[in-house]
């Protein structure tokens, strides 16, 4: 049998899993495997990020708009660093990502050599798993154990670094086996008859129950079921930001968002319901407010498959460990069908008040500067609810989050608990890659959209056809908030003297315009909604909006102002 | 919550860098860790970690549940003190000058249960096997005449109950 190198059995590897596009960027000891990319074009597309963090960034939109594993390369010590950030934003929002890194030769190791960076060390608190690869003869074993460990189960970030000899060392008898378990690793652990006969207990006798779901619905690919469960058990549902599009936004059961900027309905029911049933979330400090005062009322139910969340944050009544998919299926014939039509009833209400206060006056505004509100609006009038929103970090994030319509499942791509600044620009990259198909639009601060700006280059390079809103308000908006709130407005580096975006993105052969009066707003998103290819779009909005409803950190959701 | 002292039995495959993997779970929730030791376990080619902390119920086993999420961690357990047969190894290194001269050193040898575990021209080397009190009390005892060195080992411990992780690998 004919012997081939390990980078070149590395790429068979990418190959036999499926991958079809890597992002990264090549350097000193990852290339030869960028020598085996130039051969193997035709399989592999590879896309030249502007920086590294660019490509796990890229790798997670990727990710999130396909459901396939996201996979990024860089070369070694500073290549391999610029990877961190995108690693523990994927660690930490469940994103199943591979990276690769390539590494000093190995008999160089530990001498401080050029480009050497102890990257396992580094990569170890953020990784779901990681290893160090010296010898070419491992490569297919760990690679097909990369794939896995990054897919299965709660999925999230892998890291494998490959010496540079392994990469040079030749190897006989190639052959890729896909991994199917391992015996350390419980991806999906089973749950208990007596569970789920238990939950279904609580949750037929309930009269006020409340569900919240999270991502893990959208990563169990449960929508279905999780529809039909709410549909019959006929359950009032709000979200975690990262689990908004499971279900659409008008479904009629649908309350809105839980957390600390999410709507005034089931934030306040939250400490009336009696039952809480949480599904696919971890009980984000954002999400709970003050854990003291958090549903002490409610018994709670976590469907989960991370053992390690449950009780983690709040003490739960019944834990319904598994596969999400698995358990709701199971549950689904068991609960009675029923309505909570006066219970449903009290949310509405409240989210009344909430859009009398708030969401009429910013959505709906007539006079003075543009609201983010209203651009999303008018995103909202011009798309009929299927396309992906790539939100950044900031005020237009949960601005974003909070007014966009969605009627399809993975429509929601942001950095939800890392709150990475910069994942905007090249996640919705990675999301048009991911799902070429889809209208992608990213909506974007001025803050944030300049951390990766590079990767406009990215953009204009890949003829990526990504409809890139930047809310300019000149200042880091949501950090002026709290300055403004709880820091007696004392505006410590946060205004903002900003470029022109508009000639930036004409430097990168990007059509762009910039929008600053209101009748203009709806032609202008028309325009970058037509055109053909990727389009800039600035919107300067009021500089000093602060996003209502908010729940101030550390208080209880019941606490939750208006104003 | 009460504080108290927890052994945590970690069954691992034997790869490089676990140890870190299963540090930074401590080190991330600013956990002191009272001591540490590693060896092969009673199976083949399965690595026990036994760690010793000082914390609150609630953290023992939020911490548990974080080292049994990692990959190459097989199973973990953790047990209070009376869960467990303990014992910790301490070495005293002492001029051999004053084993000679101090006829006292000889009796504190015998009643404290100690082994002398080499004698050389210049020093002997006592050995003492027991809870930490009395390693701790044969150190007190020992400082006087003079200690050349001193080294306590980490806790090892086997548990009254079995942990069953046999049937764990089996069943996976």
């Amino acid at each position: 049998m004919k012997k081939i190198s390990g980078a070149e059995a590395i790429i068979r590897c990418l190959i036999s899993e499926g991958v079809d596009v890597l992002f990264g960027y090549p350097g000193g000891a990852i290339m030869p495997v960028y020598d085996e990319l130039y051969k193997f074009q035709k399989e592999l597309n590879h896309v030249l990020v502007r920086h590294e963090q660019g490509a796990t960034h890229a790798a997670q939109g990727y990710a999130r708009s396909s459901g396939k594993v996201g996979v990024a390369i860089a070369t070694s010590g500073p290549g391999a660093t610029n990877l961190v950030t995108g690693i523990a934003d994927a660690q930490i929002d469940s994103t199943p990502m591979v990276c690769i890194t390539g590494q000093v030769a190995s008999y160089l190791l530990g001498s401080d050599a050029f480009q050497e960076t102890d990257i396992v060390g580094i990569s170890t608190p953020v990784t779901k798993w990681n290893y160090q690869i010296t010898k070419a003869s491992e490569i297919s074993e760990i690679i097909s154990k990369a794939f896995y460990i990054a897919k299965s189960g709660r999925p999230g970030p892998v890291l494998i670094d490959i010496t540079k000899d392994a990469q040079f060392d030749m190897i006989e008898d190639f052959e890729y086996k896909k991994c199917i378990n391992i015996r350390s690793y419980t991806p999906t652990p089973t749950f208990d008859k007596s569970v789920i006969q238990d939950a279904v207990k609580l949750i037929n006798k309930s009269k006020k129950p409340l569900i919240v779901w999270g991502q893990g619905v959208i990563l169990g690919n449960a929508e279905p079921e999780f529809k039909d469960f709410v549909e019959k058990s006929g359950i009032p549902s709000a979200w975690t930001i990262l689990g908004v599009s499971a279900i659409s936004t008008n479904h009629e059961l649908n309350v809105g968002m839980v957390g600390m900027h999410g709507n005034y309905g089931p934030n306040i029911l939250t400490n009336q319901c009696d039952l809480l049933i949480a599904i696919g979330m971890r009980f984000d400090d954002r999400v709970t407010g003050d854990l003291k005062s958090y549903a002490k009322q409610a018994k709670i139910i976590h469907f989960e498959i991370d053992p390690a969340e449950v009780d983690k944050n709040v003490k739960v009544e019944l834990a319904v460990i598994g596969d999400v998919k698995e358990t709701l299926k199971k549950i689904l014939p068991l609960v009675k069908k029923r309505n909570h039509d006066s219970w449903v009833c009290k949310f509405r209400e409240l989210n009344k008040i909430e859009f009398d206060k708030v969401i009429d006056k910013e959505y709906n505004k007539e006079h003075g500067g543009l609201s983010m509100a209203e651009v999303i609006k008018s995103i909202n009038e011009n798309t009929d609810g299927n396309s992906i929103l790539v939100t950044d970090v900031g005020q237009h994030q949960m601005v974003a989050c909070r007014y966009m319509n969605f009627n399809k499942s993975k429509s929601n791509i942001t950095s939800g608990g890392l709150g990475t600044m910069g994942f905007a620009l090249p996640a919705a990259l990675g999301a048009k890659i991911g799902d070429p198909k889809r209208e992608v639009i990213a909506v974007i601060g001025d803050g944030g959209f300049q951390m990766t700006i590079q990767e406009l280059g990215t953009i204009f390079q890949t003829s990526s056809a990504v409809k890139i809103v930047i809310l300019n308000n000149e200042f880091l908006g949501m950090v002026r908030q709290w300055q403004q709130l709880f820091f007696d407005k004392r505006y410590a580096s946060t205004e903002m003297t900003n470029p022109d975006f508009v000639t930036i993105s004409k430097g990168y052969f990007i059509e762009s315009k910039r929008v600053s009066k209101r009748k203009d707003l709806n032609s202008s998103v028309k325009q970058m909604l037509s055109h053909d290819g990727p389009f800039l779009l600035e919107v300067c909005v009021e500089k000093e909006d602060n996003v209502f409803p908010m729940i101030p950190s550390g208080s209880s959701v019941s606490d939750i102002r208006l104003e | 919550m009460k504080k108290m002292t927890y052994t945590i039995s970690i069954y691992t495959e034997n790869n490089v860098g676990l140890l870190n993997r299963v540090s930074q779970i401590f080190l991330k929730r600013h956990i002191n860790i009272a001591s540490i030791t590693s060896s092969e376990s009673e199976i083949p080619d399965i690595f026990r970690f036994i760690i010793i902390v000082n914390v609150s119920k609630e953290q023992v086993v939020k911490v548990v549940k974080q080292i049994e999420k990692q990959i190459e961690v097989i199973s973990v357990f953790f047990h209070t003190d009376k869960q467990t047969i303990f014992l910790e190894t301490a070495l005293y290194k002492v001029k051999s000058s004053s084993l000679f001269e101090e006829k006292q050193i000889q009796n504190i040898i015998k009643e404290s249960r100690a082994n002398i575990v080499t004698v050389k021209s210049d020093f002997f080397v006592i050995e003492k096997t027991g809870w930490r009190s009395e390693t701790e009390d044969l150190y007190k005892k020992l400082k006087p005449y003079g200690l050349l060195q001193f080294v306590r080992s980490g806790r090892i411990s086997v548990t009254k109950k079995s942990m069953e992780i046999s049937k764990i690998l089996n069943g996976k």
